[in-house]
């Protein structure tokens, strides 16, 4: 029996200590016209030999591409030692730290998680992560509406040049709460959110201002004036952010005269794999007048009785297990293993390392971007400087090209017309560190047979 | 003597100028930045730890061991269901070929990975009984708000905009409440009668024009299969409600009842608990929803199709235009969604079946070893689910020991302590669970902790008080925590 240990000696014993003649008799509670039939359309089951022949053969099926999408998930280097400790059984197997004594490993590893956070975006305090940089987004709104207790509309600016994908999120989670999301256009030549584009709400009552960056064209913004302008409106300023950029941007922290109030991003880029979009780790920092509005679990560092420090979950007077319906959100659990990837991650890389990687994607970026504009009919969309994302106008819709591409094993960037019909023939590329100079000189050359 | 000393963080190890060098690509020249505006540059490098390979590796394997974990100890967490998590389902889903499909790869490239989430989907439905599933959500309270947000969705495409209760157990997991708030409707809490199941006569008056539906798990959180579900379906259906199956405690009834049978309209279930995957020190879980026919159009995007060619394809909200939309950028955490499939094909029919029953066996036998040791069950006249409840308010008055203490002590004995004081109804409680793969060497060392920790109460119950003595802190100090916030390390 699969990963059950029972000897037939055993399960008598059982029954016998219960007084039951029978496993069935356990089930005498349940009206006899619930019990399940034969559950026909389920398989039988296989040993681990079979299952893991079958899914090696999946993904094979899967594998072998060359990509140069982003689009919020990016391909970069992970150093061997990071899932070799996080998949470690004594961080795998154990679960959310409710008996603190016998969880200081995973409640250090996330107190060195919400440091790491807090330094990287020059913010004060960072919860324990929570489900994606989407979803953290969502959460993100809630909690400024919350925080920000001038403001009474519900209404937050969100500008289109944010993730399509993140603002879909944010609609669908919260829609039922009274949330008004009004969209910023962004400036067709530009790629980014311009001041003078916000102007029209100026003396409006908006609870905040997301501000992305990069924003989802790789755009970088100019978050100093778009966070001044948001603050002297009265608004809250929401930052999302990619942290390897954070490596060589300001942090938001810094953005204007007194920097975002709430950060929110991503942190697959910090060691956790594309793994089709998951288990990914969102991260959520805050300004330290905020923190009681923080949803999720958070991590504080105090003193047992002998007056040794440790550490434990605190601030749980927000959440659900103890405030039920008035809690900051539902959400219970965080993103535990990735989280200690990207723990491990950033240690292993330091600040230089980071930098690299950062420098590297950026750079290799721009040179895909000279190679594959060179393309005759290819050209820049934009004119606003980019991270390691930028925007290329085909000659051709990106909805004909792209799979015209995948035929020839190369994924060549995010199709921009499935969420903009401006930009039906534009395609977002990314070239991480990881991509070589051979893997650049093979899109161009595919690319330019392609349009050819 | 250890490098490190107990309690050291990682950035009192660093120290300027030290690298992991193998792990980064080198340094480029400033120049080849120059496109970066120098006003949006960063003007000092973050405070990252500088330290070698081997003392981050020394220092994350030395925290690791600063844990209980399944692999080291049994773990009976009441509503948990802290299980074997297979080896194999981790080494499945680490393959390459999925670690590295990005999740906006094109279908002709995915076909493999889609194939496994539609094969998972089927399964789903066929052990849960619903029309539909959606894989998406990333965590059980993530299934559960996209379950009410589905009810919430249902009546509003109806036109029925009465409806602003949700009915919910007083013993339910707070996630439920909070959950229905953040899908903007207002709490109705029902009580519970002494045996453990819901007061039907008060659900029947709190029914009405106004109720979307009522939320619940079971068996319920009070660890016993509530009996009057029809009644309870019946009422919530007469007056026009939803009924919502909290998948918590699927592990109880797997393939032996199926919640769309009971007549539930929407389910979540988490694959953390019922299929295995690990919980990874709390996270990522994975609260995949399935529903009943009329709820399918607005479940969340997107879902795994099959044409009628074979080919596998996302539905997204051109398929289904009145979903209640995207919960994650992505597609939810599809690497726990890869382990339970691999659960799930390994143990196929027979083994989902076993699951029920043997975590029902497990959680008997213990019941009744532990009342015979002298511990007072909740429910006494009631059978056992995967999961029971004991109460400790007696060892409380008379001996002045909490269900903390004995929880604390439980650590000393190497045994992870149960859930404590839930559900709240009951007092000085613990909520136990032991789950199908512990063998019954494992049940018998926990009951002889219990009667060893029982005995000290009644000796010297400042001992019990006093405890953990063996783990890396004693007992912590939570109100300073909570007062002197200390949430990030200040020091450079």
């Amino acid at each position: 029996m699969p990963f059950i240990p029972h000897t037939s000696d055993d399960v008598q014993a059982m029954l016998a200590a219960i007084g039951a003649d029978s496993i069935e008799d356990l089930f005498d509670e349940i009206p006899a016209h619930l019990k399940a039939g034969a559950l026909a359309g389920l398989p039988e089951g296989l040993s681990e030999m079979e299952v893991t022949a079958l899914m090696a053969s999946r993904a094979r099926q899967d594998a072998g591409v060359l990509c140069f999408l982003g689009a919020g998930a990016y391909e970069h280097h992970i150093p061997a030692a990071v899932w070799e400790i996080a998949t470690r059984g004594e961080y795998y197997t154990a679960y959310t730290p409710y008996q603190a004594e016998a969880s200081q490993g995973t409640l250090q590893t996330i107190y060195e998680f919400q440091t790491l956070m807090a330094r990287l975006t020059g913010m004060d305090a960072s919860n324990a992560s929570v489900y994606d940089g989407a979803s953290g987004l969502a959460e993100a709104v809630l909690m400024a509406l919350r925080a920000n207790r001038k403001s009474k509309s519900g209404r937050v600016l969100m500008p289109e040049a944010v993730n399509p994908r993140y603002r879909q999120t944010v609609t669908a989670i919260c829609e039922n709460q009274n949330v008004e999301l009004v969209s910023v256009p962004f400036d067709a030549a530009a790629g980014t959110t311009a001041v003078t584009a916000l102007s029209g709400y100026a003396g409006e009552d908006f609870a905040a201002l997301v501000i992305a960056q990069p924003n989802f064209f790789g755009g970088l913004e100019d978050v100093d004036a778009l966070t001044d302008w948001a603050h002297a409106q009265g608004m809250l300023v929401i930052a999302l952010v990619n942290p390897t950029a954070l490596a060589l941007l300001t942090p938001p922290g810094e953005w204007g005269e007194k920097g975002a109030d709430i950060v929110v991003g991503e942190a697959q880029p910090l060691g956790i794999p594309l793994s089709s979009g998951g288990p990914y780790c969102g991260f959520m920092c805050c300004k330290q007048q905020h923190i009681r509005q923080m949803p999720g679990r958070i991590i504080g560092r105090t003193v047992d009785l002998e007056g040794k420090p440790g550490f434990t979950l605190t601030l749980q007077a927000r959440e659900q297990h103890i405030r039920r319906s008035k809690a900051t959100s539902n959400i219970c659990t965080n993103q535990g293993l990735a989280m200690t990837a990207a723990t491990i991650y950033l240690s292993l890389l330091g600040p230089e390392g980071l930098e690299a990687v950062a420098a590297h994607s950026h750079a290799n970026t721009q040179t895909l971007v000279a190679r594959l504009g060179a393309i005759d009919g290819v050209s820049v969309a934009f004119t606003d400087a980019t991270f390691h994302e930028a925007v290329l106008r085909l000659p051709k819709p990106a909805s004909e090209v792209l799979p015209q591409l995948a035929e020839r094993g190369i994924i060549g960037g995010y199709d921009l017309g499935l969420d903009f019909p401006s930009l039906a023939d534009c395609v977002l590329v990314c070239a991480t560190e990881t991509r070589t100079a051979d893997d650049i000189d093979l899109y161009a050359t595919v690319l330019a047979e392609v349009l050819a | 003597m250890s490098t490190q000393a107990d309690n050291t963080l990682i950035f009192e190890l660093s120290r300027p100028g030290r690298r992991a060098a193998a792990q980064a690509p080198r340094a480029l020249p400033a120049e080849r930045l120059s496109a970066i505006p120098a006003a949006l540059r960063r003007k000092q490098r973050p405070a990252l730890p500088e330290v070698s390979e081997l003392q981050v590796v020394r220092h994350y394997t030395n925290l690791s061991t600063r844990n209980f974990a399944i692999d080291k100890q049994f773990y009976p967490l009441g509503s948990c269901t802290m299980k074997y998590n297979p080896r194999g389902a981790n080494r499945a889903a680490m393959l390459p070929g999925f670690l590295g499909r990005h999740p906006l790869a094109p279908e002709s490239h995915s076909q493999g990975y889609l194939a496994c989430m539609f094969e998972l989907q089927e399964f789903l439905k066929e052990v849960t009984g619903m029309q539909g599933v959606s894989l998406t959500p990333m965590a059980g309270a993530q299934g559960e708000f996209a379950g009410v947000a589905m009810i919430r969705a249902y009546h509003e495409a109806r036109n029925d905009d009465a409806r602003t209760e949700i009915l919910i157990p007083e013993a339910a997991h707070g996630t439920n409440p909070a959950t229905a708030v953040m899908c903007g409707y207002k709490v109705r809490e029902v009580p519970v009668n002494k045996d453990g199941d819901v007061d039907l006569a008060a659900l029947k008056a709190a029914c009405g024009p106004q109720t979307a539906g009522l939320m619940m798990t079971n068996p319920s959180t009070c660890g016993v299969f509530e009996r009057q579900i029809d009644g309870i379906a019946k009422a919530v259906h007469e007056a026009g409600g939803l009924l919502y199956y909290d998948g918590a405690n699927l592990n109880a009834i797997l393939g032996k009842v199926r919640p769309g049978d009971m007549g539930f309209d929407v389910i979540h279930m988490n694959l953390h608990k019922t299929f295995a995957t690990p919980h990874g020190g709390g996270g990522p879980g994975a609260g995949p929803v399935g529903v009943s026919e009329r709820l399918k159009p607005f479940l969340p995007t997107p879902i795994v199709g099959r044409d009628d060619d074979g080919r596998y394809r996302w539905l997204d909200q051109n398929d289904l235009p009145q979903s209640i939309g995207h919960l994650s950028a992505f597609m939810g955490n599809a690497g726990v969604l890869l382990r339970a499939y691999f659960y799930a094909r390994v143990l196929g029919r027979e083994g989902m079946i076993r699951v029920g029953e043997y975590s029902t066996l497990a959680a008997n036998y213990l019941l009744k070893r532990l009342e015979a040791i002298g511990c007072t069950p909740a429910y006494p006249e009631r059978r056992a689910s995967h999961e029971f409840i004991l109460t400790f308010a007696k060892e409380a008055k008379t001996l002045g020991v909490s269900a903390m203490d004995i929880a604390k002590r439980l650590l000393d004995y190497n045994q992870h302590a149960p859930t404590t004081y839930f559900p709240l109804l009951v007092p000085e409680c613990f909520l136990i669970e032991p789950t199908e793969t512990e063998t019954k060497e494992a049940l018998d060392e926990f009951v002889a902790a219990m009667e060893s920790i029982l005995a000290e109460a009644r000796d010297n119950p400042e001992l019990l008080k006093g405890a953990p003595y063996s783990q890396p802190v004693r007992r912590l100090d939570d109100v300073k925590a909570a007062r002197e916030l200390d949430l990030v390390w200040s020091k450079l």
